[in-house]
């Protein structure tokens, strides 16, 4: 976080109507970028949050995640790939 | 967040294909799993599916689901499905795998599924090497059924049924299942994985790709046991749970590879499948085509005369008691006639005394049943006392003995007494003695040409050094008949 | 058509397979077990599959795979082996899988022996497993409806996607007779619910469970009214100078083959007596009981078991007319001068008109022409 103009390596998504708040996506995290909500989603859970930067899209939250579709995970695309944006490439509620 | 906007990103990890989008086959909360929070299963599933999508052999794929906390895999997998009976999901995958092979079988199992009341059914499909995937979720209890204890669960440790801890002295110890099925010569692949942290779930996701990979090129059975945390009925966080899979269930289910034989199961040519036959050549093969019946000799018979031949034979096993009564129904039917042929059957046929039962007719036969014999063949002397008194009034006895025993004579019966097994052995063989007294049989009904004879004794007799010597010792028994009637 | 002689349990399986069955699942019992041994050598030359299961149990939970991958499959069995394949039977009718279910039956209760007998008629014809269901329930009495009804029985399994058992004593599965079969095979399609592996036939599901309790009874209603159909179309038994009887002897399988011949030789004394064999237990063929009840004064039920079957005659005739029993149980067959002394036991007792019995003489003609 120390140079400002460089974008994280990954970005995180998780659907909070899915999660169930058991943390072991927080537990797996190795930057510690995720944490729960103080806010329940609608069944009761207090659902994982992704902090909103620090991400290096290692995937291995989502590995680590017992809902399939709770997390998604996003990484920086190498120049020349085809692209889709940060904020449009995937439906469902981002953190 | 405004320096990331700018950026471009791409999805590098979301929920597999293979797994509903939406799950239409639960009743509600249709967006997430019915697993507990923190458990295992979801983590497993996600690892299946992603195997599955990485192979692309989703359309392929039939996942069987047997019962307990894995009885929903239908609800997620976007697979064939087969739900089934608790335990018997290899039974199941067997059946699907041997008719359909072109498909991909997981069975996805629990441990007290598959260790416990389906431990019959793991063992035997894995000796016998099906070619099918399974995934065993190893949380050492019944966590469907709210907490008793599987054969899985640690010593001391408590479950609903085991209140003070599981007692080796009266519950045994932990079943080894990966470990027990690696003592088997047939399986391809075994390893034993742990979900307790992050590196054991990765080796976890690799395992299983691999077995998936290993059914898709064929090498034969694969099974992972996955150690699987159950934060709900262990009573522990789903963090804590994780920490008790690697720092206490390892202990008692070390991790590891097993059993490893896909590099040679590679190296070996695999095995031909032989194609279906044409559909018209199955009654050839069957043996029932019409072509390849022979016509008999129907026409040689005397249309006049009426038969209704009931035979009853006996002795003891070996004496050929069954071949004398098949020839005889063998016979009958070339010549056109209705015949039965009715063995004793069972430990009967391997030791001690044999006996059938044979019917000719010109009508329709009712009961196939000889209570009350025309002639009986007793080939010794329990078999002639067993049935005596059963024959008709005005019957044959044709009985293997130097003496018909005298308390055996009745008036009202003939008897042909003779030492068949001794003619027969002086013939070149005792064990044509039969056949002398199939030729004492033939020559006393005398109704069946001999053309048909000779036909069921070249149908059912496939040794021509037999089928000389039976032609003669039939003949032999005709003379001996008609030597004996001359006498009397 | 020409024959050739054969023994019951062989003629099961070739019937079968050219029926387009093409999987068999078996575990060796007394006395089913050619059974096993004609899939074992022919199932491989025709292009299905054999594999002797750890236990019946293993048997007909494959026969649920293989029906659910869309396969005419088949097993065979007696008594303690149906005993544990009830688990699977019941699976399959609530999944409404199709199979063939071959029951050579044998004396029980327990180990029993290995004797003929007709004890197994509760635990097949009124489905010996959990919850609500039924089995079609075919009875051969001739090694030829051994061939005829196997294809049958695979017929009626698909059209009505249920289990089908084919219940023979130990008799009509070891003798030998002559028998004819189809000279064409049949071909088969793949059921369009099948599990197959296909990208077709992905989104198909086979499943027993149910959870929503409205939604399970909407599926056993589903499944009684099949069961309806069933007892409209598809109830058979065969009738044997029933024409003017007035006692009618009512038997299945080998029973009925004896009552035959006590048909004859009571016919002979001059009374008028008739068989009723069903040829499907289930659905019991009722209404044929109750058209000869017009002119048949009693029904006399013969059975190898402890009047199983019994209950079902009794139900069918609902009171309008006496029925007698005579059993023999064990192993042992009732001789048919037992069942013809009883009938004419019962003549007398019902004043029916009858010739003094003159069983020398006839015995005496016999014998003159043997």
């Amino acid at each position: 976080m120390t140079d400002e103009k460089k974008p994280d390596r990954g970005q995180l998504r998780i659907d909070e109507q899915e999660c169930k708040g058991c943390g072991l996506c927080i537990e797996a995290c190795p930057p510690k970028v995720i944490s729960l909500s103080e806010r329940l989603n609608h069944y009761g859970y207090r659902t994982a949050l992704y902090q909103g930067s620090g991400c290096t899209g290692c995937g291995i939250c989502f590995m680590a995640c017992p809902e399939p579709g709770a997390i998604t995970v996003l990484r920086l695309m190498n120049r020349g790939a085809g692209s889709v944006s940060a904020t449009g490439a995937v439906g469902g509620a981002a953190a | 967040m405004s320096n990331q906007s700018v950026a471009e990103y791409e999805v590098a990890r979301s929920k597999a294909k293979s797994l509903y989008p939406r799950y239409e086959r639960k009743e509600e909360l249709q967006h997430q799993t019915h697993f507990c929070p923190g458990c295992g299963h979801g983590i497993v599933h996600k690892m299946v599916a992603q195997a599955i999508d990485e192979l692309g052999v989703q359309d392929r794929t039939i996942m069987v689901g047997p019962v307990g906390c894995s009885v929903f895999t239908y609800y997620y997998f976007d697979t064939g499905n087969v739900q089934s009976a608790h335990g018997r999901a290899p039974a199941v995958a067997t059946a699907i795998r041997r008719s359909r092979p072109e498909s991909i079988v997981i069975s996805y199992q629990g441990d007290g599924d598959l260790s416990a009341i389906g431990s019959a059914e793991i063992l035997h499909a894995a000796n016998r090497g099906e070619n099918i995937t399974v995934i065993f979720v190893n949380n050492a209890i019944y966590s469907m059924t709210g907490g008793q204890a599987a054969p899985t669960t640690l010593l001391g440790q408590k479950s609903t049924t085991t209140p003070n801890g599981r007692n080796a002295a009266t519950e045994g110890y932990p079943l080894h299942v990966s470990e027990l099925l690696s003592t088997l010569q047939a399986p391809a692949y075994i390893e034993r994985v742990g979900l307790g942290d992050n590196k054991q779930i990765a080796q976890a996701s690799r395992a299983i790709k691999r077995a998936l990979d290993n059914q898709v090129r064929g090498l034969g059975f694969s099974l992972i046991e996955v150690l699987s945390p159950c934060p709900t009925i262990w009573k522990m966080t789903p963090v804590d749970s994780q920490h008790w899979v690697r720092d206490v269930m390892e202990k008692t289910f070390p991790l590891g590879v097993f059993c490893d034989r896909t590099k040679e199961r590679l190296a070996a040519p695999a095995a031909q499948s032989v194609p279906a036959p044409a559909l018209d050549e199955l009654p050839g093969i069957l043996g029932v085509a019409e072509e390849d019946l022979p016509e008999g000799n129907a026409a040689a018979m005397a249309k006049e005369q009426e038969i209704d031949l009931e035979v009853r034979i006996a002795g003891f096993g070996g004496q050929g008691v069954l071949l004398l009564g098949e020839m005889l129904a063998e016979a009958g039917l070339d010549a056109g006639l209705e015949v039965s042929w009715l063995p004793s059957y069972g430990p009967e046929m391997r030791s001690g005394t044999s006996n059938c039962h044979v019917r000719l007719s010109r009508q329709t036969i009712d009961s196939p049943l000889v209570t009350a014999p025309t002639v009986l063949v007793a080939m010794n002397e329990p078999s002639l006392r067993k049935f005596d008194r059963s024959v008709r009034s005005g019957g044959w006895i044709i009985y293997d003995g130097d003496e018909f025993p005298a308390d055996c004579a009745r008036e009202d019966v003939h008897v042909l007494a003779l030492p068949f097994t001794r003619i027969a052995d002086a013939m070149g063989d005792k064990r044509a003695a039969n056949m002398v007294m199939l030729g004492a049989v033939l020559e006393r009904s005398g109704v069946l040409p001999q053309a048909s004879i000779d036909a069921a004794l070249r149908r059912l007799i496939k040794n021509p050094r037999w089928v000389e010597l039976d032609e003669r010792a039939l003949a032999r028994g005709r003379e001996l008949f008609k030597e004996a009637l001359a006498e009397a | 058509m020409k024959k050739q002689l054969m023994k019951g349990n062989e003629a099961i399986v070739k019937s079968a397979i050219l029926a387009g069955c093409r999987a068999f699942y078996g575990y060796p019992i007394t006395p089913a077990s050619e059974i096993a041994e004609a899939a074992a050598e022919f199932m491989p030359k025709t292009g299905g599959v054999y594999v002797q299961a750890e236990s019946e149990v293993a048997a007909i939970n494959m026969l649920y795979g293989g029906a659910s991958a869309g396969v005419r499959v088949m097993t065979a069995s007696s008594g303690p082996g149906i005993s544990l394949m009830q688990e699977g039977i019941s699976y399959m009718a609530g999944a409404e899988l199709p199979c063939v279910i071959a029951d050579i039956t044998r004396a029980g209760p327990g180990l029993g022996n290995i004797g003929a007998e007709q004890g197994d008629y509760h635990q097949v014809v009124k489905g010996g497993g959990h919850g609500n269901y039924r089995t079609i329930v075919l009875a051969p009495h001739s090694v030829q409806e051994m061939a005829d009804l196997t294809a049958l029985a695979f017929e009626l399994a698909d059209c009505y996607r249920n289990p089908v058992v084919l219940m023979a004593d130990g008799f009509i599965g070891q003798m030998m007779e002559p028998v004819e079969f189809p000279q064409s095979a049949t071909p088969t399609h793949l059921p369009e619910w099948a599990v197959a592996g296909t990208a077709a036939s992905r989104g198909n599901l086979i499943n027993s469970l149910s959870l929503d309790f409205d939604e399970l009874e909407k599926h056993i209603q589903k499944l009684e009214a099949k069961y309806k159909l069933a007892e409209q179309r598809e109830t058979r038994a065969e009738e044997w100078m029933t024409g003017d009887a007035e006692i009618v002897l009512v038997g299945y399988g080998i029973v009925g083959r004896i009552l035959k011949a006590v048909t004859a030789e009571a016919r002979a004394a001059g009374l008028k007596v008739g068989v009723l064999r069903p040829i499907t237990l289930y659905p019991f063929p009722k209404v044929q009981f109750q058209r000869l009840a017009f002119n048949a004064r009693l029904f006399v039920v013969v059975e190898m078991s402890n009047g199983q079957m019994l209950e079902d005659v009794k139900l069918a005739l609902n009171g309008s007319r006496p029925v007698e029993f005579l059993n023999r149980m064990g192993g042992n067959v009732p001789s048919h001068e037992e069942v013809l002394r009883f009938v004419q036991e019962l003549a007398r007792r019902e004043g029916l008109e009858q010739k003094t019995p003159d069983r020398k003489t006839a015995e005496e003609e016999r014998m003159a022409n043997v």
